[in-house]
């Protein structure tokens, strides 16, 4: 396929799906399929072909439309028109309404705050395409921005149209885009290797996870541009094995770019070739740390090892190696497309773009979100959440899952940004955002983050093996009211040594969760101090010195 | 850069069993050249066939890709996806993700604990249910939510949960004894 024949069958596509009345979109993404989206489509399929209108109405599964709470989501195209809670017997009302007004009973407001304060750039065909078809992300210029680049730009210029972009690791690092891609470019080597991290590990965190069902091509095409740019040939998407429909669907992906000639030898009619393949993770969450996927990768238990060097000089099999997050990879195209200045022209001073957070806990609307990066906390909870739900009321927000903090009521105003999060304690992470109410315990929470990075812990080193296991044990004993004044003055102790002596950023970060609940909500920890008995902390102590 | 391997001494090495569930395995390292590296998909591709790592499984990867013993099982038990231990005729995941925290996940482990008697990780003496926990499902927009053989339901309620685990172990009771 060369450009030309590119741009022709995206026109041809247009034309076809321009040419049908309606288009129903219905929801396949995880959350929609468990709340029974699959009998929707099919009951729509065997509606319109017993109805005879297949030639004007288009059934098709799409990604994921971002209000999970709400699915399974139908959407009806071009009349604008969104459903929610629809069940299969809703089929024949739906199909009967098309030439009428909605359905009421289960239509959605489009103009909810929900919606019209983001801004998709990431997912901006989530939920408005086929994620199983090629031709459809082709449809909306998909693989442009990599002819553009291939066709239009050295390597080099590439690099600098990143630069200029100012985007930032989207995994949770926030390290420059461009940074990473030029060292990786100026590695001398013969084999370099672009590797796409998809082993999102935070709990309670699926923006991953949604990108690659919702459009896959979207990061193959990033992976190829990356590839391109930096002189790499091979390239590995590192998944999660619990993600099933994200790695079929991405398998389908690169057979289908495969045939056309987008991925693999001699792409769009040019001596660059890039060869993609998948591989499983297997459930440990210190794989997203990049030596350890590296080592996953090789068919070794996932150890960090020290940096430097950094994977970029020695990484896969020793070779120079680009390792990017989904997130990451999915902005590229846009932005090789619109050009750096376009994407430097949102956001912040120092953090562009946008980002995908998974708004989840105690919320009214729970589901995937993409804001400009500057809006406040307050807004993301309360507008576009929709605050918590009726007879309770707000406490903390977490972000950066285990590794990030919890923050409260009162800074709510602060703006989303790296440099921002970073300062309140917490961190950008990769996306999870968790709201918290007044039923939740701090000193729990706090508990329940260590017991995760403690399970997690590969065991490598000492501070992170047996730092994350005694603040746990601390934990507990402040959870079960047994904890005294010299366990407070430990743990923050702990908490310094296995920050600042841990080999990677599993340990380095992993009394996040604590420090930031120290800082905000002390009197938690304190009132457990308090109501413990004295004559208890007596007998204790005996019993330690005995 | 990764050697080309060959199965080392190809003939020598016979699938554990003549059940045609190895060939499955056997074309995952093929595909992979026999090369060290496949060690996890192999292990993927072992317990997707026959549902776990059972020892003769463990020592067929290793003697086919040439990997130490120690090192197989070093990653076999390093990952949490992988299991060493046969599951029973029903799986119930429950998530423990940060959302499901929240929604109170614990309490669907404790009543699960309460009314089958198995902690995480365990099989009920008869083999009907087995209960894993997971780190996240990412469907965290249905918090708490657990997975029933395969199938994610969301929203649960501790007492609904047992009725529908009572359903899944009762109906493969009713037909075994037909």
């Amino acid at each position: 396929m060369t450009p030309e024949e590119l741009s022709e069958l995206a026109v041809a596509e247009r034309q076809r799906l321009d040419r049908l009345a309606h288009q129903i979109n219905v929801c396949t993404a995880t959350a929609c399929h468990a709340s029974g989206s699959e009998a929707i489509k099919t009951r729509l399929t065997a509606e319109v072909r017993e109805r005879g209108i297949s030639g004007q109405c288009l059934i098709r599964g799409v990604g994921c439309r971002g209000l999970c709470t709400n699915g399974p989501m139908v959407s009806v195209e071009p009349q604008g028109v969104l459903y929610q809670h629809v069940t299969a017997d809703d089929a024949p009302a739906l199909l009967d309404s098309l030439a009428s007004e909605p359905v009421s009973h289960i239509q959605a407001p489009t103009d909810d705050p929900f919606y019209t304060r983001q801004h998709r750039i990431v997912l901006e065909h989530a939920g408005e395409i086929d994620p199983e078809q090629i031709t459809e992300y082709i449809a909306v210029g998909g693989y442009q921005a990599l002819a553009k680049a291939l066709y239009e730009m050295s390597p080099a210029d590439v690099v600098d149209e990143l630069t200029t972009s100012g985007l930032r690791g989207r995994g949770g690092a926030g390290f420059p885009t461009g940074l990473k891609w030029r060292t990786v470019a100026k590695a001398l080597s013969d084999r370099k290797f672009v590797i796409c991290n998809g082993d999102e590990g935070d709990p309670g965190a699926f923006m991953d996870r949604s990108v690659l069902e919702s459009d896959p091509h979207r990061v193959l095409e990033g992976m190829a541009i990356a590839a391109y740019a930096v002189g790499a040939h091979e390239g590995f998407l590192y998944v999660r094995a619990e993600y099933p429909l994200a790695i079929k669907r991405l398998t389908t992906a690169i057979r289908q770019a495969r045939q056309r000639n987008l991925l693999g030898d001699a792409i769009l009619g040019t001596p660059f070739t890039f060869h993609v393949e998948i591989r499983l993770g297997a459930g440990a969450f210190v794989c997203g740390e990049e030596t350890a996927l590296i080592a996953s990768i090789e068919g070794e238990r996932g150890s960090p090892r020290p940096r430097p060097p950094y994977p970029a000089e020695v990484g896969l099999w020793g070779r120079p190696t680009l390792i990017n997050n989904v997130e990451t990879l999915a902005n590229i195209a846009p932005i090789i497309k619109n050009g750096g200045a376009w994407f430097a022209g949102i956001g912040t001073e120092k953090s562009k773009g946008t980002k995908v957070f998974a708004l989840t806990g105690q919320v009214k609307n729970t589901g995937l979100i993409e804001v400009p990066m500057g809006i406040s906390l307050r807004e993301i909870v309360f507008d576009i959440g929709g605050g918590v739900p009726e007879g309770r009321s707000f406490k903390a927000v977490q972000t950066g899952g285990p590794s990030g903090g919890c923050i409260p009521d009162e800074l709510l105003d602060s703006s989303v940004d790296y440099e921002s999060l970073t300062r309140l304690g917490s961190i950008m992470g990769s996306g999870g955002m968790i709201v918290m109410d007044n039923t939740s315990s701090m000193v729990e929470v706090a508990r329940y983050f260590m017991e995760f990075s403690m399970t997690e812990s590969c065991g490598k080193c000492i501070p992170c093996r047996v730092g994350t296991a005694e603040m746990h044990g601390i934990l507990t004993r402040f959870c079960e009211k047994r904890a005294t004044e010299r366990d407070l003055a430990l743990l923050e102790q702990l908490c310094d040594l296995t920050r600042h002596a841990s080999l990677c950023g599993l340990g380095q970060s992993a009394p996040n969760p604590i420090l930031s609940t120290l800082r905000y909500f002390k009197q938690e920890y304190l009132a457990a101090l308090e109501s413990n008995q004295p004559e208890e902390v007596g007998a204790a102590a005996e019993e330690g010195r005995s | 850069m990764p050697s080309v391997g060959t199965k080392a001494g190809t003939n020598a090495i016979a699938a554990p069993t003549d059940d045609k569930r190895w060939r499955v395995v056997d074309a995952t390292m093929r595909r992979h050249g026999y090369r060290p590296a496949a060690l996890i998909e192999a292990l993927h591709s072992v317990q997707e066939s026959f549902g776990c790592l059972d020892e003769p499984g463990l020592q067929y990867v290793a003697a086919s890709l040439g990997v130490p013993l120690s090192r197989v099982f070093g990653v076999a038990t390093f990952y949490h996806y992988f299991s060493l231990k046969p599951q029973g005729d029903h799986t119930c995941v429950v998530c423990t993700g940060t959302a499901c925290y929240i929604k109170e996940s614990p309490a669907l482990l404790r009543a699960i604990e309460a009314e089958f008697g198995i902690a995480n990780g365990e099989t009920t003496p008869d083999g009907s249910l087995s209960l894993l926990t997971a780190r996240c499902l990412g469907t965290c927009g249905l918090a708490p939510a657990a997975v029933l053989d395969g199938d994610v339901a969301g929203r649960l309620q501790p007492a609904e949960l047992l009725e529908r685990l009572h359903q899944l172990v009762g109906a493969a009771k009713e037909v075994a004894a037909r």
